[in-house]
C-alpha cells in the first residue's frame, strides 16, 4: 500500500487545559482515512471522539502529534494549500436542527461556500449549483425546498441540507459526527444510503464518528472499525473482524449491550456478563494501567493494573490488552496451558421457545 | 384477576394551536392492559407517543386537551375510576400512588437546584395518601432503600445536586423516584435515550430486576425497537396518532402485518448476525396539519388501492388471543405483507449451522 492516505493522524494528543488541572481528552491516536474508504470511529461519550475529529478538521490545533492531508502536515501548509485542505475536508455535524443558520434560506446555506471560495459566477450558476446538490441527497423536486427556511423543514431534510451543503464543495474527506443520530431509523436508513453512494461514486473518504454499532456494522463494512475508550484506541480493524469476533473486553461489553430488534436474542442476551462497574471514570483521574481495568470482566490482578497496554497486532487487528496479548503469547507457545477469555455470549439465536 | 388494570377507549388528544384551531395528535386509542404486562409503544418521533403517554396520566401541558374517550384504571383497592372524571386533588393523590411516570431525559428531568432527597421529600408528601406522615428521617429513610434498590449509594446520590450525578445515575434515581409509592402502573418516556450503550444496558437490566420485584405494569414509549424487543412483552406501533398495530413481541418482530411496521423492522440495523438489505420508507411522516385521508400511511406505502385513500381503516383482528395479547393490524392488505430479512452477504461472522437455522426459523 504505497498510495499516501487522503488524512493521517499520527500521535495526535489534545490536552485540555481546565481549572482542576490538564485533562488528556485525545492520549495518542494514529489513524489513517483512504480515498473512498471509511473509517468508523465508535466509542461512548466522552471518550475523545469528537475531539479527535475536530483536530483532523483543523478547527482545533492539537497540542501535540500531527494531522496530515495527503501526506502534508497541516501546520507546514501555506495559505493556499490551506484554503484547498479547507475545501476538500467538510464536517456534518450531529445536531441538525442547530446546524443550519434559522435566518438563510437553503439556497442561502448551500452557495455561501461556493461563493467563498469563487466556485460559481453569478445568481443564474449558483441556483442551479444549490438545484444539483439537492436532488443528489434526493431532496425533489429542488424548487420547493430552495426558498425554505431550515423551520419548515422535518429533521430528515434538514439533515440532508446539511450533507449538501459539505458536498457543495467538493470534497474529498467527509468528516461525520453522528450524523445520524438524532434521526428516525426509516430516514437514517436512507440518509446512510446517500452518503454510502457518495463514497462509492465519487471516492470520498469518511472519518465517521457513531456510538452506535449497527450504523458502524452497517456503514464501514467495507472499511475500518477504531474504537476508542477514555481518549485512546482500544481495538482496531476491519469492521466484519471487529463486529463479528472482538477480542477487547471493552469491545465484547459494547457488543454485547447492543439491544437487538429481535425477542429471541433478547431473551438469549440477559445472561451476559455483566461489567464490574457501570461508571466510567473520569479523565482527570484516569486508572492506572489499562483505562479499563475498573470495569473490565477479564481484569487479571498484577496483569492489567501496572502499565498502560499498547496497541499490538492480533488477528489481523491493533488491540490494546494485555491479558489478549498474554493469551496470544501463550498460544504461540503450545505448550503452555491456554487461558482465554471467551466471547460474550450474543450471537447465538436460542431454539424457539413454544409460543406464549 | 383478568380485568385490566388500564382499560383506554377511543382515546383522542388535541392540541390548541390557535384561538379557534387545534390539530389531533392522539385520535381513537383502544387499549386494555392487564397486571404486570409490559406493553411499548414504538413510533418515530411525531407519532403521538409521548402524547399518550402523557395522557395516561392526565399529565398533558396546558395546550394539550383529551376532547374524547375514557381513561379507566383499576386501583389498589379493587374499585375502578375513570381518570378523566377525577378532581384536581384526587387525581394528585392518584398519580405516584397508583401510577407514575419516568419522564423524557433523565438529564432534565430533575429540578437543578434542588437536591435529590428534596426531590423524594417533595413527592412522597405530596402524592401519598396523606395517612402518613412523611417526617425528615423518614423520607431519607425510604429514599435511601429506593436508591438501594436501584444500586445507588444513598449516602452518595442523597445528598447531591443533579449536576453532580452522571447520566446513568440520573436515570437510575428517576426510576426510584418513580417508584417511590409503589405503583401498579409505570409509564416510562424513552427510558434510554440519551444514555450511553453500557449505561443503557445496565438499565434495562434493572427494570427488569425491578419488575421481577414489584411486579408493576409497564408502558414504555420508545423509537428505539430494540429496546421494544428487550423489555416488551407486546408491542402497539403507532403512526400519525393511531396504533396501527399491536400484538405480541413475537408477532410484530417476526411476523408485522402492516406494512409500516414491516418498514421500521427493516430499517433496523442488528450488530449481530448477518447484515441484512435495509430498507427505508420513502418519503417523510405526515404533518399533523395535513393529514391524508383514509389510512395515513398510504402515501408512502407500496400496497396502497383506492380503497385505502376513502376511509378510515380499523384495527382488525389477526390471531386472537386472551390477555390483550392478540395480533391486529389497521391495513386492508394485511395478507400481501410478507416479512423476511434480505441478506447482502452470507460470509459475515457467523458459522454456517448458525445460518441455517436462522433461515429454518423464519
Amino acid at each position: 500500500m504505497s498510495e499516501t492516505p487522503l488524512l493521517k493522524l499520527s500521535g495526535l494528543e489534545q490536552v485540555f487545559d481546565t481549572r482542576k488541572g490538564p485533562v488528556a481528552a485525545v492520549g495518542g491516536v494514529d489513524l489513517e482515512v483512504k480515498a473512498g474508504k471509511v473509517l468508523c470511529l465508535v466509542g461512548e461519550s466522552g471518550c475523545g471522539k469528537t475531539t479527535t475529529a475536530r483536530a483532523a478538521a483543523g478547527i482545533t490545533r492539537p497540542t501535540s502529534g500531527a494531522v496530515e492531508f495527503r501526506g502534508k502536515p497541516l501546520t507546514a501548509m501555506n495559505a493556499a494549500e490551506r484554503t484547498e485542505y479547507r475545501r476538500s475536508v467538510q464536517y456534518i455535524h450531529q445536531d441538525p436542527y442547530a446546524a443550519l443558520n434559522p435566518t438563510r434560506t437553503v439556497y442561502s446555506t448551500l452557495t455561501a461556500g461556493l461563493k467563498r471560495h469563487g466556485l460559481v459566477k453569478g445568481r443564474t450558476e449558483a441556483r442551479a449549483k444549490a438545484a444539483e446538490l439537492l436532488r443528489l441527497v434526493d431532496l425533489t423536486p429542488p424548487e420547493s425546498y430552495l426558498d425554505a427556511y431550515p423551520h419548515q423543514l422535518s429533521g430528515g431534510q434538514r439533515q440532508r441540507v446539511n450533507v449538501a451543503r459539505s458536498l457543495a464543495m467538493d470534497p474529498k474527506l467527509l468528516i461525520c459526527d453522528e450524523s445520524t443520530s438524532m434521526l428516525d431509523v426509516s430516514i437514517r436508513v436512507s440518509l446512510l444510503n446517500t452518503l454510502g453512494r457518495l463514497r462509492d461514486e465519487l471516492d470520498v473518504g469518511f472519518l465517521f464518528i457513531t456510538h452506535d454499532l449497527a450504523v458502524a456494522k452497517y456503514f464501514a463494512w467495507d472499511g475500518e472499525i477504531a474504537v476508542m475508550y477514555l481518549g485512546k484506541v482500544v481495538e482496531h480493524g476491519p469492521t466484519p473482524e471487529v463486529i463479528g469476533n472482538p477480542q477487547h473486553p471493552y469491545t465484547k461489553a459494547l457488543i454485547g449491550a447492543v439491544c437487538e430488534p429481535d425477542p429471541d436474542l433478547a431473551k438469549a442476551n440477559r445472561s451476559a456478563e455483566q461489567l464490574r462497574s457501570a461508571e466510567i471514570p473520569s479523565l482527570h483521574d484516569l486508572p492506572a494501567g489499562c483505562a479499563f481495568h475498573p470495569r473490565c470482566p477479564a481484569f487479571e490482578p498484577g496483569v492489567c493494573d501496572g502499565e498502560r497496554p499498547l496497541l499490538q497486532l492480533a488477528e489481523r487487528r491493533n488491540v490494546a490488552c494485555h491479558v489478549v496479548a498474554r493469551d496470544r503469547r501463550r498460544a504461540a507457545a503450545p505448550d503452555d496451558r491456554t487461558l482465554t477469555f471467551d466471547a460474550v455470549p450474543g450471537s447465538r439465536r436460542p431454539e424457539p421457545e413454544s409460543a406464549i | 384477576m383478568t380485568d385490566p388494570i388500564l382499560s383506554v377507549r377511543d382515546l383522542s388528544i388535541a392540541y390548541k394551536t390557535g384561538r379557534k384551531e387545534s390539530v389531533t395528535a392522539v385520535s381513537g386509542i383502544d387499549l386494555d392492559l392487564y397486571e404486570r404486562q409490559s406493553l411499548a409503544l414504538v413510533g418515530e418521533s411525531g407519532c403521538g407517543k409521548t402524547t399518550l403517554g402523557l395522557g395516561l396520566l392526565r399529565l398533558l401541558p396546558g395546550l394539550g386537551e383529551i376532547t374524547s374517550g375514557s381513561l379507566t384504571y383499576r386501583l389498589k383497592d379493587g374499585s375502578t375510576a375513570d381518570l378523566l372524571k377525577m378532581k384536581p386533588e384526587q387525581l394528585r393523590r392518584f398519580r405516584w400512588a397508583e401510577a407514575a411516570m419516568v419522564f423524557q431525559g433523565a438529564m432534565n428531568a430533575f429540578n437543578p437546584v434542588i437536591k435529590i432527597v428534596d426531590h423524594f421529600a417533595d413527592t412522597l408528601r405530596d402524592h401519598s395518601d396523606g395517612k402518613r406522615k412523611w417526617t425528615k428521617a423518614a423520607v431519607e429513610a425510604r429514599a435511601g432503600e429506593l436508591l438501594e434498590t436501584v444500586r445507588l449509594d444513598p449516602d452518595r446520590v442523597l445528598q447531591s445536586y443533579p449536576h453532580e450525578l452522571s447520566g446513568g445515575m440520573k436515570q437510575r434515581a428517576l426510576i426510584a423516584l418513580a417508584i417511590a409509592l409503589d405503583p401498579q402502573v409505570l409509564v416510562l418516556d424513552e427510558p434510554t435515550t440519551a444514555l450511553d450503550l453500557l449505561t443503557q444496558r445496565s438499565i434495562v437490566q434493572q427494570l427488569h430486576e425491578l419488575r421481577k420485584k414489584f411486579g408493576f405494569t409497564m408502558v414504555f414509549i420508545t423509537h428505539d425497537l430494540g429496546l421494544a424487543a428487550e423489555l416488551a412483552d407486546r408491542v402497539a406501533t403507532m403512526y400519525a396518532g393511531r396504533i396501527i398495530e399491536t400484538g405480541s413481541a413475537r408477532d410484530i418482530f417476526y411476523e408485522p402485518k402492516h406494512p409500516y411496521t414491516a418498514g421500521l423492522i427493516n430499517a433496523v440495523m442488528p450488530v449481530k448476525g448477518l447484515r441484512p438489505q435495509l430498507e427505508s420508507i420513502p418519503g417523510y411522516p405526515p404533518s399533523l396539519k395535513a393529514m391524508p385521508s383514509g389510512c395515513a400511511f398510504h402515501p408512502r406505502c407500496a400496497f396502497a388501492t383506492d380503497a385505502c385513500k376513502n376511509e378510515r381503516i380499523d384495527l382488525d383482528l389477526l390471531t386472537e388471543r386472551p390477555l390483550g395479547m392478540s395480533h391486529t393490524a389497521a391495513c386492508l392488505h394485511h395478507d400481501q405483507v410478507r416479512f423476511e430479512r434480505k441478506c447482502t452477504d452470507t460470509s459475515a461472522a457467523r458459522p454456517a449451522s448458525i445460518v441455517e437455522s436462522e433461515t429454518a426459523d423464519v
